[in-house]
């Protein structure tokens, strides 16, 4: 109806329907800005630091000139190594030092050091020769090194997410593979979606039985039944672990239990250990398989099932054609949203998993607190993030699923 | 209107396969294309549905108790009662959903009581219409024959058919949530014939609707009835929608039936208070038994007036009883010299083809009485009012009648 007088009233109404949709937006405003400030801006500020690393052209400016002059491949002539040594002497006394070595090192193992001894030098000796300096820092005579400088002059850099991927830039100027012993991230990636994936699952295994059971219990057991599930969840994720810890342990309770069931004949070894994680793990992410799966199941009318069945469909039929087609998109979202979070898993894996059983997340979470790389952990971030949200993708176009309209 | 050329087609296609999809071969095919209205049928076909002293326990409730009742193939029975009278659970129990605790229902001679609800062949229609959301109208229409792995070729007529039967062939790629609750119910309707079933249940299938396209879709379900001679149970609270739609009425109370009978007879003859309550309207007048003669009797209600009355049960002097008088059944002043009364005009209320009087008899107690669009009566004006006794029945006040007894029929 409003479709037919729309034409002519456009113009006058749409001033009006723009300051209308505006308002709701005003009641958002706050909690949009403490987004921005506290989640978007910190993100892409840390997300930006995979690929944008100024430190070693802005430690070398002189430099940076004279390698334009030289143009040649190889070691340098000596008037980069004065302008080396110049900007080294600069960055000395500006207190960059520190940093730039440190980045540079990233890049060129073993450069931190020799790199602080050109700099005392140039600070000591106003024109060191370029035999003194290669003579200080013996990388500087070679020929990868100056590679490794000329690509870090570059503002903008693929190096650390080539790394993420255990990959990096030839001499030749290709893509290719790191060292075998330097080649660490597509197994920590491929560990992180392995032990994602066997969470997910084995929470399915218990929640669509369960979430079935709930729908067809009387509301009070139900009632009784969601609680006990959402128990855990109310409680710290820390608080949970250090329970499986107890749990686990060689001397724990599972291990009495088994011995006393007589169903091992030792005690196994489950603390540090992917079952352990995985058990602990499985358990944590259960209600969040659980609760999609179960909104969904209780929106099936049981009289369709019954009509399927006076129709002739044989419980397996109903089940399969009626029942899980419907169930379907809370199957969908609950392990979803599961094998999200269990990418991110962090303080789990560092008190149950052993050592081969770091996920992702410890790996950013040591290149952030240990080793200062922010650069590399920004990388690897960037990399989950964009895995999670090509999942999102292709489960909501591929799959037909819609997390915006579960209930 | 549905067309005969249509309706012609639907039976040659039963009479053709109804075999191999119902697997009741040489019963099914008949039953499909004639329909016994009245004459001689046969045992079985008398005896199509049967209930032998079936009950149904939940814990200590007794939802069903000692049910015994046949029908017939082809009759459209209706169970009416209030809810929580037992006839949605006996409903269930035909359809195989509910296990009755003791008793037996034979489907065609045979007891269905280890037949899962797949393998009934029984149609059936609920209240919330039970579509699958997620299939289109033609889907839906099409999964009882893909479930009895009907040929693909087969299918897309067929549901076209039963698709055209209701008149929603348009609507066939449509989800069910793209139309009307009456549409809807014609595409569950249309999902519950569509495999030629023997028997189909429906379960307040109209109580979802409003009162226009309630009374449309009546018309409609006898007209399909009509065609294709299918044998339904129907299950409704709503007794003008049993009286319009049924051949027989089986009247439920606290899991029993208290009297099953044609509408009219019903009606008519009511043989509990309970029964001519709950079909149609009824004054009802409490007084106690004066004196029994054969099937009459004559009741003294309350400041010295008397009635007589036809008895129904066995009625003693002194017994408390309830006159059941119809509305229409009582006229003014003249017309029957066997009950008159006087009264005051209490009110009047127009109903555009007729006027409901509300008229106070010198008891107190208050009389409705459908009287002629055209009379005016003043509120407050003296009337006389008569009726006859054969319209005037007494029942044993108060007293819940025993299902046993009320069972065996229409008390006449």
């Amino acid at each position: 109806m409003s479709s037919i007088a729309m034409p002519t009233s456009r113009a006058t109404i749409s001033a009006k329907d723009h300051r209308d949709s505006l308002r709701p937006l005003a009641l958002a405003a706050p909690l949009l800005l403490l987004l921005l400030f506290s989640f978007g801006a910190p993100i892409v500020a840390l997300l930006s630091r995979a690929v944008y690393e100024p430190t070693i052209a802005n430690a070398l400016p002189n430099t940076v000139a004279a390698l334009r002059l030289d143009n040649a491949a190889g070691v340098p002539a000596e008037p980069v190594f004065v302008a080396l040594a110049a900007d080294l002497k600069q960055a000395q006394a500006a207190g960059g030092i520190y940093e730039f070595a440190k980045t540079l090192n990233a890049r060129l193992p073993g450069a931190r050091s020799q790199m602080l001894r050109v700099a005392r030098l140039a600070g000591q000796d106003p024109k060191p020769t370029k035999e003194a300096m290669i003579k200080a820092a013996p990388l500087l005579g070679e020929e990868q090194s100056w590679t490794a400088i000329r690509t870090g002059t570059n503002r903008f850099t693929s190096f650390f997410l080539l790394s993420a991927f255990d990959l990096r830039w030839t001499d030749q100027g290709t893509i290719g593979a790191v060292s075998a012993d330097q080649a660490v991230f597509t197994r920590v990636f491929g560990r992180t979606f392995l032990i994602a994936t066997l969470v997910t699952l084995a929470t399915l295994a218990l929640a669509f039985p369960l979430a079935y059971v709930m729908t067809n219990v009387r509301p009070v057991i139900a009632g009784i039944v969601l609680v006990l599930v959402l128990l855990p969840f109310w409680t710290s994720i820390l608080v949970r672990t250090a329970a499986w810890t107890v749990i686990l342990q060689k001397y724990g309770l599972l291990n009495d239990l088994l011995l006393w069931l007589g169903m091992t004949s030792d005690r196994l070894e489950l603390m540090y250990s992917r079952t352990g994680l995985i058990i602990a793990m499985t358990h944590i992410q259960l209600p969040f398989t659980l609760l999609p799966i179960y909104s969904v199941m209780r929106s099936v009318q049981p009289s369709q099932l019954r009509a399927a069945q006076s129709l002739g469909g044989r419980p397996f039929t109903v089940f399969r054609r009626v029942y899980l087609p419907q169930v379907m998109p809370g199957v969908l979202a609950g392990c979803l949203l599961t094998f999200i979070l269990c990418l991110g898993y962090y303080i789990t894996p560092v008190l149950i998993g052993g050592a081969s059983d770091q996920l992702i997340s410890n790996f950013i979470a040591n290149y952030v607190n240990v080793e200062l790389n922010w650069e590399m952990a920004a990388a690897l971030s960037f990399v989950l993030l964009a895995s999670t949200l090509g999942l999102y993708v292709v489960m909501t176009r591929y799959l037909g699923l819609d997390l915006f309209k579960m209930g | 209107m549905v067309s005969t050329g249509q309706s012609s087609s639907l039976r040659e296609v039963s009479a053709a396969d109804a075999s191999p999809t119902t697997g009741q071969p040489g019963t099914t095919g008949p039953a499909m294309t004639s329909r016994p209205v009245s004459g001689p049928a046969g045992q079985g076909d008398a005896k199509f549905v049967e209930f032998i002293d079936v009950e149904k326990m939940y814990g200590h409730f007794h939802a069903v108790r000692r049910l015994n009742l046949s029908i017939g193939r082809g009759e459209f029975v209706t169970f009416l009662g209030p809810s929580g009278s037992g006839k949605t659970t006996t409903l269930n129990m035909l359809a195989g959903f509910e296990r009755p605790s003791q008793g037996v229902i034979t489907l065609d001679g045979k007891s269905v009581d280890r037949l899962p609800p797949y393998e009934r062949n029984i149609g059936m229609v609920f209240q919330n219409y039970a579509l699958f959301p997620h299939m289109s109208v033609a889907d839906n229409v099409a999964f009882p024959l893909s479930v009895r792995k009907v040929p693909k070729a087969e299918i897309g007529p067929r549901v076209t058919r039963a698709l055209e039967m209701v008149r929603l062939e348009r609507f066939k790629d449509r989800k069910p949530a793209q139309m009307s609750g009456g549409q809807q119910q014609r595409v569950a309707l249309a999902r519950a014939l569509v495999f030629q079933p023997t028997l189909v249940l429906m379960d307040e299938p109209l109580g979802a609707l409003d009162k226009k396209l309630r009374e449309h879709m009546q018309i409609e379900l006898k007209q399909i009835h009509e065609m294709l001679g299918v044998t339904i149970v129907y299950v409704t609270h709503d007794q003008s929608e049993a009286l319009t739609m049924s051949d027989r009425v089986a009247i439920f109370e606290n899991g029993a039936i208290v009297q099953i009978g044609t509408p009219d007879g019903l009606y008519n003859e009511p043989a509990t208070a309970f029964v001519a309550s709950f079909i149609g309207e009824n004054n009802a007048l409490d007084g106690i038994v004066e004196r029994v003669d054969g099937n009459q009797c004559m009741v003294a209600l309350p400041t010295g007036l008397t009635a007589t009355a036809m008895a129904v049960g066995n009625l003693r002097p002194g017994a408390a009883v309830q006159l059941a008088i119809r509305p229409e059944r009582i006229a003014g002043a003249g017309e029957h010299p066997d009950n008159r009364f006087k009264a005051t005009v209490d009110g009047r209320i127009y109903h555009g083809d007729h006027q409901r009087l509300l008229a106070r008899l010198p008891s107190g107690q208050v009389l409705t009485v459908k009287i002629g669009p055209d009379a005016t009566m003043a509120t407050g004006e003296a009337i006389d009012l008569c009726w006859r006794t054969a319209d005037c029945r007494a029942f044993p006040a108060g007293g819940v009648p025993d299902g046993n007894t009320a069972n065996t029929g229409s008390v006449t």
